[in-house]
């Protein structure tokens, strides 16, 4: 094996593990610049016991957010030269959360967080027979929110979802609660507000845009929490 | 074990099951969805181009019959006339209802849903031209659809155990379905779990091939679950090549591309399309691309070093309605074919992309058997909905929009009908404790195999074959070659060895149980593609270039373990008989 790819993986299995550990794997990638799914299913095929989550394979179904060389995105279209750092690809679960095992964290309380913005068009009244309409720059209002998969990798960055992760919503639903209370055929804005106006649920949010940084899709999580705050502060 | 009862059970979390659980959950039965992955996960979110449907936005005229029309067409005349025939004239009630949960579909300037001009369409049952009916949220149509169903079905308190994997369904004596074992995978927990209705939403299983656009988790689970539960499966030799398939990755890129304008050329630069299909063109049907595409490589005339792909251009269109409508395209040509489609155009090749066939049901989503005589046989406390199923309303090729549009039509239907049937009472006999134990022969006999060898391998060497014997151009000898090397597979995947033994979130189990399933639905396209002896949609072989109506407009029905006499494969009569229109009689089909 020419100049094989060095892998440091975070390994627990809780049925033998007392404690994680780090697993060092070496890996010949035929000098290619594949993708970290890649390496993992390859792992795979020596290791059966290395677990992680994967569907799409094409960074829109969100299963595999982990933590890559330091910094969450998706395996499947992260190529390793992006995340290899002294020669060593560095793979842990995301940062936070409870471990289930090796690379997959329990993501109960982040499904929790969203389904509490009641993520769904609420509108009063009876629909008429055909579409609502919506003219293109209403619809326009919803881009870069409604574009989210739910990886988890911005929540899972960011500090205060790391100390409030119950009271604290997090960017990925905020971003969510924001892209209801943008469409235009959502009557429920005040009460979407009014469920958001404690001092935890949005306003522990720091500004410092983790978020943004790491969100896989391009999404600016950050932008529409502004928006929320201010339409709180104005009221 | 322990056991759990609902009144409704839906195995699969993508389009159809989720939207046959919000039907449940609203009428206030006890449902439940199991599926494996969390349910946005689901192989749905994938899909790009939009949901066909004939609501008249783009034009004020457009006729759901016309719609059907093409998908008749389209099917190459074995699709189900009174299937299309529901789902084209339903469907709009069935769109409309997704605006009004909140999908975000773009929109033209007077507020109405955008619609695209896909593939196979036309106006005027043919006559007027290129017609433009596919329902669009930019190029994310599939990830917008699975999300707000999922998001209604949190509304409407739908419960859910996600990341269970369905292993087996439980018969009982007078094989009526009861219920299916199911694994808790973060805890390796066993479950039986019991209901009155068993809908399988499984989705497909692309991952029979080598190069395919389905995502890993395309399986074929329902389909292995059926076959081992004694139900046949309808029209399997029928799957889809997609034309465009990113060359090397396989990720799919929208015939959306074509819709807005993109055309294919080959090495020479020209478009060729034009020669094949004079008047649609790149928008003739899929099967009618991918081959021309084909052809094209076979004779030398694909681009690159190996000759052996082609390019979909798409610059011309300008970076406005690029980023206005194909902007998830773009994202995707630059991370797996480091091409910006603004400047440059993208490596595409035909891929394996959609199953056709399935479990045969009629329009309410009862899953049908023949009995010996060849009759229809509802089979009690069975139903399946979305690309598991064979309703049919794609017959040998499927037209581009119509899988989402099928996924929420059937799984609407399926829900009416079962909330109906609940409301009237449905009584199965209990199961007995033999026949739990018998759906749990699989996983026990997985479980006592450390030998074996691994899922990974057998996979591999599964997809080798499919990909060599059973692609877009087939052959009787290459066929039988394919058909005789499964067979000899089949007690290898048999015996698949499991390595890891542990409990929580043990993904090789899974795969292992997965390999068992892909290799049924292998098998049984084996086995229905050598027994179709013509040429005909997808199906298209070089020993029998022709459609034969007088033996073959027909499905073809395989059981695992024969019907009578260890036949495997019958034929079962398409319906012909559409209720509001006149049946569309075979014709030569050209584009």
């Amino acid at each position: 094996m020419s100049n094989p790819l060095k892998v440091s993986i975070y390994r627990y299995n809780p049925d033998t593990d007392t404690e994680p550990r780090m697993q060092d794997y070496q890996l010949d990638t035929g000098g290619k610049n594949l993708m970290v799914l890649d390496v993992l299913e390859m792992l795979k095929t020596q290791d059966a016991s290395l677990s992680f989550r994967r569907s799409c394979r094409e960074g829109v179904c969100g299963s595999d957010g982990i933590n890559m060389g330091g910094k969450n995105g998706l395996a499947c279209v992260t190529p390793i030269d992006e995340v290899t750092r002294r020669g060593k690809l560095v793979l842990r679960p995301l940062p936070g959360m409870p471990v289930i095992r090796d690379l997959v964290v329990d993501l109960e309380q982040f499904y929790r967080q969203y389904a509490k913005i009641k993520p769904y068009l609420i509108n009063a009244e009876k629909p008429p027979q055909t579409e609502r309409l919506q003219s293109p720059a209403e619809r326009a209002r919803l881009d870069g929110l409604y574009e989210c998969i739910l990886c988890a990798c911005c929540s899972t960055s960011c500090p205060s979802f790391w100390w409030n992760p119950d009271k604290f919503l997090g960017p990925a639903a905020l971003l969510q609660a924001y892209r209801f209370i943008a469409d235009s055929r959502d009557t429920a804005t005040q009460q979407r507000l009014d469920a958001l106006r404690d001092p935890f649920s949005v306003f522990r949010c720091q500004g410092i845009q983790n978020c943004v940084a790491v969100c896989p899709k391009g999404l600016n999580p950050t932008k529409a929490i502004g928006h929320i705050r201010s339409m709180l502060l104005t009221r | 074990m322990k056991k759990m009862q609902f009144d409704g059970l839906i195995i699969g979390g993508g389009g159809a099951g989720l939207r046959a659980a919000l039907q449940l959950a609203q009428s206030g039965f006890e449902t439940a969805v199991i599926s494996k992955v969390f349910p946005t996960r689901s192989h749905t979110v994938s899909a790009q181009g939009g949901i066909t449907c004939a609501i008249a936005a783009a034009d004020p005229n457009d006729d759901w019959r016309w719609h059907m029309y093409d998908t008749v067409k389209g099917s190459d005349y074995i699709g189900d006339q009174d299937a299309i025939e529901y789902m084209c004239s339903e469907g709009p009630a069935a769109i409309m209802e997704l605006d009004h949960m909140g999908l975000p579909f773009s929109r033209f300037d007077n507020g109405r849903i955008y619609q695209r001009p896909f593939g196979g369409q036309s106006k005027n049952y043919g006559e007027g031209g290129q017609a433009a009916r596919t329902c669009a949220a930019e190029d994310r149509t599939g990830h917008a659809l699975l999300h707000t169903l999922y998001q209604n079905n949190v509304k409407n308190a739908t419960t859910f155990f996600n990341e269970w994997f369905a292993v087996d369904l439980v018969r009982n004596a007078r094989g009526q379905v009861a219920g299916v074992i199911a694994i808790d995978i973060e805890s390796g927990e066993r479950i039986f779990v019991q209901s009155k209705a068993t809908v399988l939403a499984t989705g497909g299983a692309g991952r029979i091939y080598a190069s395919t656009t389905n995502a890993h988790i395309n399986t074929g689970d329902g389909i292995g679950m059926a076959l081992r539960a004694g139900v046949p499966v309808q029209d399997m030799e029928m799957w889809q090549f997609h034309p465009t398939g990113i060359y090397g990755a396989g990720v799919l890129v929208t015939e959306g591309c074509r819709g807005e304008g993109g055309y294919l050329v080959n090495r020479t630069g020209e478009r060729f399309m034009e020669r094949y299909a004079p008047n649609a063109k790149d928008l003739a049907s899929r099967d009618v691309v991918a081959r021309s595409m084909f052809t094209e490589i076979r004779e030398g005339r694909g681009c690159g070093d190996q000759a052996d792909h082609l390019l979909l251009k798409l610059d011309h269109l300008g970076e406005e309605v690029l980023n206005a409508r194909l902007p998830g395209i773009q994202e995707l040509a630059k991370t797996f074919a480091h091409a910006d489609p603004t400047r440059e155009p993208i490596p595409v090749v035909p891929t394996c992309h959609y199953m056709m066939g399935g479990i045969a049901t009629n329009v309410h989503g009862q899953a049908l058997t023949q009995d010996e005589a060849g009759q229809d046989q509802i089979v009690d406390g069975l139903y399946a909905c979305g690309e598991i199923a064979c309703v049919s309303v794609h017959g040998a090729n499927r037209l581009g929009g119509n899988s989402l549009l099928d996924l929420v039509v059937f799984g609407r239907a399926t829900g009416l009908y079962l909330q109906e049937a609940l409301a009237d009472g449905i009584a199965l006999d209990p199961p007995a404790e033999s026949d739990i134990e018998a759906a749990t022969a699989r996983l026990h006999r997985l479980d006592a195999n450390p030998e074996g060898e691994s899922a990974a391998e057998l996979r591999t060497a599964m997809q080798k074959i499919m990909q060599d014997c059973f692609g877009i151009f087939r052959s009787g000898p290459d066929m039988e070659r394919g058909r005789q090397e499964l067979q000899a597979l089949r007690e290898r995947i048999e015996n698949v060895g499991l390595a890891d033994h542990s409990n929580v979130f043990n993904t090789a189990r899974i795969e292992a149980l997965e390999v068992q399933n892909l290799f049924e639905t292998a098998q049984a396209t084996a086995e229905s593609a050598t027994a179709r002896t013509e040429s005909r949609g997808a199906h298209s072989r070089e020993d029998y270039p022709e459609r034969d109506d007088a033996n073959w407009l027909a499905h073809s029905m395989y059981w695992k373990d024969g019907v009578k006499d260890g036949e495997k494969v019958r034929r079962r009569q398409v319906n012909m008989l559409p209720k509001q229109v006149d049946t569309f009689e075979p014709m030569a089909r050209t584009y």
